[in-house]
């Protein structure tokens, strides 16, 4: 096989989604999802968050948040279709629904991020 | 990438239940830990989501904010807390097995490796909280 692999790549954005996950979501969702919906924690005004999503520093934050999570989540899922259900057969599909998944919601945030 | 199945004698072949994940709890562990990436995926959705409200406008943003306390979304984002909570703990534990730091030849102990995650994650967490709760 001469072609050289891009797997170590494609690990080393896992890895680093899977830190980034590990560091930020449990409290993002913490505070987001559950303790200012239902009213444990008073969360900031409409006014307030809206001038931090503003600042170009919470916009890149936001945007490694939102990007390297996806691709750990490519990874981690084309694994569980390959060997959980296994369904390796239907790799080159599993490929492009996982990295092209990820791949397309990371130019969604970056659109997003980009117009706010 | 060798596939080390690929040079397996085709007469060879084990059927393996789709099921296999189920008998034993390490297997469960391994598929739950797996599964949790699914759960991380939908957070991201829902921070994009939010992004989206909050540039649209007041009214869309309070829309958003009670789309979140329907019962149906609180549920979903029970779960997903707990996985994202197991996402944590299993990655930060199994940091101390990815990385070996050998000191003076001898390994430094797992404590060693994940307390300053774990250190790193209390920190982290502490310091989003603050940013969004002063003032």
């Amino acid at each position: 096989m001469s072609k050289r692999s891009n797997e170590p790549f494609l690990w080393l954005l896992f890895s680093g989604g899977g830190v980034v996950s590990a560091l930020l979501m449990p409290i993002h969702l913490l505070l987001f999802a559950l303790a200012f919906p239902l009213g444990w924690l008073d969360g900031p005004g409409y006014d307030k968050l809206l001038a931090l999503l503003r600042h170009p520093v919470t916009r890149i934050y936001l945007l490694v948040l939102c990007s390297l999570p996806l691709f750990h989540w490519a990874h981690r899922f084309r694994f569980t279709l390959y060997d959980g259900l296994q369904i390796k057969h239907l790799g080159e599909l599993i490929n492009i629904f996982c990295y092209g998944g990820a791949t397309l919601g990371t130019a969604v945030a970056a659109y997003l991020l980009w117009n706010v | 990438m060798i596939n080390p199945t690929e040079y397996l004698p085709k007469s060879y072949h084990p059927r393996v239940s789709t099921y296999w994940w189920l008998k034993r709890w390490v297997y469960l562990k391994f598929i739950l830990r797996e599964a949790s990436s699914v759960f991380v995926a939908w957070t991201v959705v829902m921070t994009l989501l939010q992004v989206r409200a909050l540039t649209r406008g007041p009214a869309e943003y309070a829309d958003f904010q009670n789309w979140l306390r329907s019962p149906l979304v609180l549920a979903l984002n029970t779960v997903s807390l707990f996985f994202v909570f197991f996402h944590a703990v299993t990655w930060f534990n199994l940091s101390a097995k990815a990385m070996v730091i050998r000191v003076g030849g001898k390994r430094l102990p797992n404590l060693a490796i994940t307390g300053p995650n774990y250190a790193a994650w209390a920190f982290v967490s502490a310091a989003i909280a603050w940013i969004l709760l002063r003032g």
